[in-house]
């Protein structure tokens, strides 16, 4: 390592520490894949109009007082395609979606609220599974849908039907948010089922697997690791889109350290790593929607594993990386085969290799 | 998984890298060019450099097609798929190049028909099930896939379907390896010759590297283990002196080829005179065209083509990090006007390009990594 390339290095670090500009004369689908062209469309134009201390953090969820009572509120859409998958349907995502979404801010979830989209031609025998999912999704997360919005839309101006769904709970032990160097990294389950899944749905790829998508609520999951570990967590995020190495990357910079990640730790199903292999494209990256990242404090570890695979969801959780001091805002993974490399964000969504 | 992980053995790395440096001579330095964007990807994916010692050094050549495909191209096909009455067809690595005014997904967001294929059949059975359009393949990549463009034109003659067409951009390898030979500032010890296109080509055409120019090259395969056996086959060629076309991907590839994949190609297409790479300028008979016989499956005489040149921008210095010059971190504008996201040259384009990858995977010196890794 010489001095230029090390001067270099920093050039560039200085470089995107810099705001972000969204150069785009229109969005494109990268602005919606939880990369880096994401987070430059939040920044840019989101938060240059909104920014709040609430919003600010960018968390999960917003997290305030009233009258005593300490609530978490988030929001979600859903616009899956196709609108039935193995595994799920765009109803019990809407669900889990919030539901996850609060349960990682360490709330417990306790009303949803649910916006329709549909597309004239919409079967309403579609729209009857969907809703029927969501219920049973509300039910196995024990919240319910407490009011609604209908809007339908001409005929080609959705694709069937989108939701969104926003939901209030109640905050119990909220992660303390800091993270420190030598704490452990978990994943609550195999990564990247759901985006395969998603894709070998769509039908484009020629490939079958034996698959489904892991869409699931997370609060019980997590309240039993609350109460295993108390105080302990630090940091909790749901790996969707942009799947695991986003959050990471999301954690690292936010807290100005570094995360070491062991490939081989990493729980990954066979049939996953194989479509993942075929299409050139990393699990790290593809979404889930059932799977949680947990930073904790070192000592809590065994508590924390113990708790999570007694539970139906949280069988194959594994540690699966540290939270180290140097270098700061990185991602680094210890590969399989015994090398090193960084784990940045994606620009956009992985895109499949031919050459 | 079978057939992946017996060539990612850390234990056989570890092995190959302790004799890989006992070929070293001590003061002396080695530089290979893996041409293949394949084996720069694996690289990096493995982190292969950590097994290297400090005085070997990987160039990461021109084998990245969509890195090489100049901006006046990418503003042709735009043009096309600008028209109303054509849907554009990519494989996904083009989707986010550049152009001189955009990339696909730009113009996809513009309101362009643009859809991302998995094999130029997909494109094909759209233009069956939407025969009032007319669709585009975008043909790019080296002797890998031209077979299956060309395939598909054959294909589509023979059922007749007319509202077909390929925006051809298929390269050869060879005269952009012969380019980089005959650059002044060369600075390559040896190649790690590519895999995949050698299935097509065989290892014979290789021959007058080694002849020629006295520089061996190894064919080797795509997975970590394959790049350091053809690194380790390489520096033995070096210590006894010697320069041959050795293949180290035996299991796949075939010394003198496929004929029949090479066949169909010459059925089809045939040499342009020249043509504009990225980074390297152009270089004679380095790509391929369709040939007059099927010129009604060949997008740039069934439409109007602007066929527009734009120069690479001066700032960048992407023909220097191809011929292995300069390392991407010492161009002007690595990391900082030219980035993933904001891609000036050819080689940060795909994350198989020599700068993309270093960029994403390398930013960080071996020893901080290592340090943090321990």
């Amino acid at each position: 390592m010489n001095l230029r390339e090390e001067q270099v290095l920093e050039r560039i670090d200085r470089a995107r520490a810099r705001k972000p500009r969204v150069r785009e004369e229109h969005i494109t689908l990268a602005h919606g894949a939880g990369g880096k062209a994401t987070r430059t469309l939040i920044e840019a134009v989101f938060l240059e109009e909104f920014a709040n201390p609430l919003l600010d953090p960018l968390d999960d969820a917003a997290r305030f007082t009233v009258n005593g009572g300490d609530l978490a509120f988030t929001t979600d859409s859903s616009v899956v395609a196709p609108l039935f998958f193995p595994g799920g349907d765009i109803g019990d995502l809407a669900v889990n979606g919030t539901v996850n979404d609060l349960a990682v801010s360490g709330a417990t979830p306790l009303h949803l609220t649910a916006g329709f989209i549909l597309e004239e031609g919409f079967p309403v025998a579609d729209l009857r599974r969907v809703t029927a999912s969501m219920r049973r999704a509300a039910e196995a997360a024990g919240v319910d849908i407490v009011a609604g919005d209908t809007k339908v839309v001409q005929r080609g101006k959705a694709d069937g039907c989108y939701i969104n769904t926003a939901g209030v709970g109640l905050v119990h032990a909220p992660p303390s948010g800091d993270l420190r160097p030598g704490d452990a990294v978990l994943v609550t389950g195999p990564i990247g089922e759901h985006g395969v899944t998603i894709m070998l749905a769509r039908g484009e790829l020629d490939l079958h697997a034996d698959l489904a998508s892991d869409t699931a609520p997370l609060n019980s999951l997590l309240a039993d690791l609350r109460d295993a570990c108390p105080g302990a967590i630090r940091k909790m995020r749901d790996a969707t889109r942009g799947g695991v190495a986003t959050v990471l990357n999301e954690m690292a910079s936010g807290a100005g350290l570094a995360v070491v990640v062991d490939e081989d730790a990493v729980p990954v199903r066979p049939a996953v790593r194989g479509a993942c292999e075929l299409l050139g494209i990393d699990p790290l990256y593809v979404a889930c929607e059932g799977r949680a990242v947990v930073v904790l404090a070192p000592d809590a570890v065994d508590a924390a594993l113990a708790a999570l695979r007694s539970h139906p969801l949280g069988a194959d959780a594994a540690v699966i990386g540290r939270v180290r001091e140097d270098p700061p805002g990185l991602v680094l993974l210890r590969t399989s085969f015994g090398g090193t490399r960084v784990v940045d964000l994606l620009v956009g969504d992985p895109l499949p290799r031919i050459c | 998984m079978r057939f992946v992980d017996e060539y990612r053995d850390a234990g056989k790395a570890r092995a190959l890298a302790a004799s890989i440096a006992a070929l070293c001579e001590p003061g002396r330095s080695y530089t290979f060019m893996e041409v293949c964007g394949g084996h720069t990807h694996t690289i990096y994916k493995h982190g292969l450099e950590d097994y290297l010692p400090e005085c070997v050094t990987l160039v990461h050549g021109p084998g990245c097609p969509v890195c090489v495909i100049p901006m006046g191209r990418v503003d042709d096909a735009i043009h096309l798929a600008s028209r109303p009455e054509v849907i554009m067809t990519s494989f996904g690595d083009m989707m986010r190049v550049p152009g001189g005014r955009g990339s696909f997904l730009d113009a996809k967001a513009a309101g362009a028909d643009i859809r991302m294929v998995y094999s130029p059949l997909d494109a094909l059975r759209i233009a069956e099930r939407e025969p009032g359009r007319q669709v585009v393949f975008m043909g790019i990549g080296f002797e890998t896939t031209a077979p299956s463009t060309a395939m598909t034109v054959l294909r589509a003659e023979a059922a007749g379907i007319r509202n077909f067409s390929v925006f051809c951009n298929h390269v050869t390898i060879l005269p952009a390896i012969k380019a980089i030979l005959d650059s002044p500032d060369l600075r390559l010890d040896g190649f790690i010759g590519p895999g995949h296109v050698s299935t097509v080509i065989g290892c014979e055409p290789y021959r007058f590297i080694a002849r020629d120019y006295g520089r061996p090259l190894v064919v080797a395969g795509f997975e970590p283990l394959d790049l350091l056996q053809s690194i380790h086959m390489l520096l033995v060629q070096l210590a006894e002196g010697r320069a041959d076309v050795e293949n180290q991907y035996g299991r796949v590839v075939p010394w003198h080829g496929n004929a029949k994949a090479l066949d169909v190609i010459g059925a089809t297409m045939e040499p342009r005179p020249y043509f504009e790479w990225r980074g390297l300028g152009f270089i004679s008979h380095s790509a391929l065209r369709l040939r007059d016989a099927y010129a009604g499956f060949d997008a740039e005489r069934v439409f109007d083509v602007p066929g527009g040149r734009v120069a690479d921008p001066k700032a960048c210095q992407c023909g220097e990090v191809l011929k292995g010059v300069l390392k991407p971190w010492e161009c002007k504008v690595f990391g900082t006007a030219c980035t993933p996201e904001t891609p000036i040259g050819t080689c940060m384009v795909s994350s198989e390009g020599a700068c993309a990858a270093y960029y994403n995977f390398g930013r960080f010196t071996r020893e901080r990594v290592r340090e943090a890794t321990r």
